[in-house]
């Protein structure tokens, strides 16, 4: 095998391979409710005659993809690796909406077309095609989020021009437009009202642990115990003591809360997010090497000083990677929040997975997937953007 | 410039300073000397008020240090340490302009004050200035340590060890460095070691410390010439006392002029040590002398050495 110079790549094209042979790559059926009939990649040239452009624009990656397993890697091969793979992948998605467009014409409004899994999976490998390369040509952030507007841009544009209107996913969408924003208003709240008392009770309560020795070891305990309960359970016991609250003090009960709905989940997902904000913290602050602080106290620094100059700056990069924790967690595990009448993208999936709709679950989960890498990026950005620049 | 009066200091119930005395005269370079354990770090915290004193007065520049706010009298004294603990988040310019912002300094001010201590300690400010403290090697993060110790104009400069972590080039080097930095300035530097040699060479006035009490404190020549009691004599190494002393002193002292001889001549601000070396690797028992300029001064005879005046 030594003629073979790439082999994560040659595994990914293997298996995308077997991907695009053996499992459908768009199912369509004749309404929503009925499971689908499978079409395979290579069925949709035969039956329907394709968009030359869509054809060149997976065929021509393709090929150079192939070809490349077996060129050394130098850093021009990566590159066209990273264009290839991505324009691949936008290729895909432009040839599933084309055929799903072309199926609806011939079979009316009812019914669905579905992508497929070798639709998910070469999607998926060529992702991964696509970071591996990105990883071997050890670029600066800038660069792979510039990388990544190669997928986000045309996928975006095809989007709002509507080339995927006909997708089952896109018309569950149409069907519960209002559904859909008032759901991504309910999580972004869910996210930010636990978030914010999350980072209001942790880093005050990181600031003292650092201090005292006799409060870190009781307090980390603790939040260990909360992280180990599973989120339905913590739902489950928040429910009764909240309800016997609202009942007791009608204040609250007029405030909105109640044994179910946003307060229970608030309150679970701050308690869950506590443990990595104030690890983080109190991670960061204890890394600020022993003789800068003495010698920031040895040339006359203040004790506010020396927090706000010297610990502060030299912390955040360590507090910032538990927010980023704190907050894709957070952006999670509101999903199940759903479940106790939180609301959310939770409610779509959920009612999804209930009436079998795979399209309705993806509808749901999508968004939170999207939703959680921007603000990991977000993070990851302004986090490198604070580290001094080592490359003057 | 500094004066102790009767300190001690103890941690948990043991003491570590016992009853110590000592008065710091202005321009001297003070090293304070001994084994680790023996107190030297603590008592040099407590001058600038990193630690605080139990018991006795401490005055700097005529007055009680704790008349004084800790921020107030640390920014009036230089402080270096052994890890140099440069902020690493901050360019080399920045680190050295440290105290100067805390004083308030214009910017014009901080900017040249920067460029002349860099300049003083042989870093090439254009070169360096906007550096990361990660970028330079760790004699050069000491150079910008100490040039930041020395930024505020500080009237006392407090050194901890300052070269215990650098390879022994780097550290002869640095140590040559701040004996010129001291006469150029002539600032009042105290600085703690247990590096005998170091102490030899740098100090005009060497306090041995033990067990958190003056053993004996006075000029290198004295202490190796008139040690007090035997462990005196054992710290500064009972058998090499003698080339210690040679090493204090040079080829100058004991020069006989008017007279000539041939081979390499030797410079006069050799120190007999070297002289010594020189005499046995040629084979000579009598070396010409010059002055820097290469004119002759005269010459010194191997017996000169026996002659160890004090």
């Amino acid at each position: 095998m030594h003629w073979v110079k790439n082999r994560v790549l040659a595994v990914l094209v293997l298996s995308g391979l077997v991907a695009a042979l053996g499992l459908p790559f768009l199912t369509h059926a004749p309404n929503r409710l009925v499971a689908g009939i499978g079409i395979a990649l290579v069925q949709l040239g035969k039956d329907t005659a394709a968009h030359p452009m869509e054809i060149w624009l997976t065929l021509l990656p393709a090929v150079l993809l192939v070809a490349a397993i077996f060129l050394r890697p130098t850093r021009a091969i990566q590159i066209i690796v990273y264009l290839a793979a991505t324009f691949f992948l936008t290729g895909l998605a432009a040839l599933a909406a084309h055929h799903a467009t072309q199926l609806a014409d011939q079979s009316g409004a009812i019914a669905r077309t579905s992508l497929g899994a070798a639709f998910w999976l070469l999607a998926a490998f060529s992702w991964l095609a696509a970071t591996d390369a990105m990883q071997r040509l050890a670029v600066r952030l800038l660069w792979r989020l510039l990388g990544a507007g190669f997928v986000i841009v045309p996928l975006g544009l095809m989007l709002a021009t509507g080339a995927f209107n006909d997708l089952s996913l896109l018309k569950e969408y149409a069907n519960r437009q209002d559904v859909f924003s008032a759901a991504l208003g309910q999580h972004l709240q869910i996210v930010l009202a636990s978030l914010l008392p999350a980072l209001l009770i942790g880093v005050p309560l990181a600031l003292a642990s650092n201090r005292s020795l006799s409060l870190r070891t009781p307090l980390f305990a603790v939040l260990n115990v909360i992280q180990t309960v599973p989120s339905i359970a913590l739902f489950a016991l928040l429910m009764a003591p909240l309800a016997l609250l609202a009942a007791s003090v009608p204040v609250l009960a007029q405030l909105g809360i109640k044994g179910i709905g946003l307060a229970p989940a608030v309150i679970a997902l701050t308690l869950y997010a506590l443990l990595p904000v104030v690890r983080s913290t109190a991670a960061g602050l204890s890394q600020v090497p022993q003789p800068v602080i003495e010698a920031a106290q040895g040339m006359g620094l203040t004790a506010r000083q020396i927090f706000w100059r010297v610990e502060l700056p030299l912390a955040l990069p360590v507090f910032l990677a538990g927010l980023r924790v704190a907050t894709v967690q957070t952006i999670g595990m509101a999903v199940v929040a759903a479940l106790i009448g939180a609301g959310g993208f939770g409610a779509i999936v959920f009612q999804g997975l209930l009436g079998g709709a795979l399209d309705l679950v993806l509808l749901g989960v999508l968004p939170v997937v999207a939703m959680a890498l921007a603000v990991d990026a977000l993070l990851k950005t302004l986090s490198l953007a604070l580290e001094p620049n080592v490359n003057d | 410039m500094i004066e102790l009066q009767h300190v001690c200091k103890a941690f948990n119930g043991l003491p570590v300073i016992d009853d110590l005395s000592l008065h710091i005269a202005r321009g001297e370079f003070t090293v304070i000397l001994g084994s680790s354990g023996s107190g030297k770090s603590t008592l040099l915290k407590m001058m600038n008020r990193l630690l605080e004193h139990d018991s006795g007065r401490i005055l700097f520049a005529g007055e009680e240090i704790r008349s004084f706010r800790p921020e107030a009298i640390r920014r009036r004294m230089g402080y270096a340490i052994q890890s140099v603990g440069l902020f690493p988040h901050w360019s080399v310019e920045k680190n050295i302009a440290t105290v100067p912002r805390l004083l308030k300094w214009p910017a014009e001010r901080v900017h040249a004050r920067v460029t002349e201590l860099m300049t003083l300690l042989q870093l090439d400010a254009e070169r360096y200035r906007k550096r990361y403290p990660h970028q330079l090697s760790g004699g050069q993060q000491q150079r910008v340590g100490v040039a930041r110790a020395l930024a505020g104009k500080p009237e006392v400069l407090l050194m901890d060890e300052p070269f215990g972590a650098l390879d022994p080039v780097t550290r002869a080097t640095l140590q040559l460095e701040i004996a010129r930095i001291h006469k150029a300035l002539g600032t009042t530097i105290v600085l703690v070691t247990h590096d005998i040699d170091e102490a030899l060479s740098l100090a005009t006035s060497i306090v041995l410390l033990d067990h958190g009490r003056i053993v004996q404190s006075g000029t290198p020549l004295q202490m190796l010439s008139n040690p007090a009691n035997d462990f005196v004599t054992d710290f500064f190494g009972r058998n090499d006392v003698g080339i210690k002393l040679l090493g204090l002193q040079s080829v100058a002292t004991r020069l006989r002029s008017g007279e000539h001889a041939g081979g390499e001549p030797v410079h006069a601000s050799l120190s007999l040590r070297d002289a010594m070396s020189m005499f046995l690797v040629r084979r000579v028992d009598r070396l010409a002398v010059v002055d820097g300029e290469c004119r002759a001064l005269g010459t010194i005879n191997f017996s000169d050495l026996l002659d160890l005046r004090p």
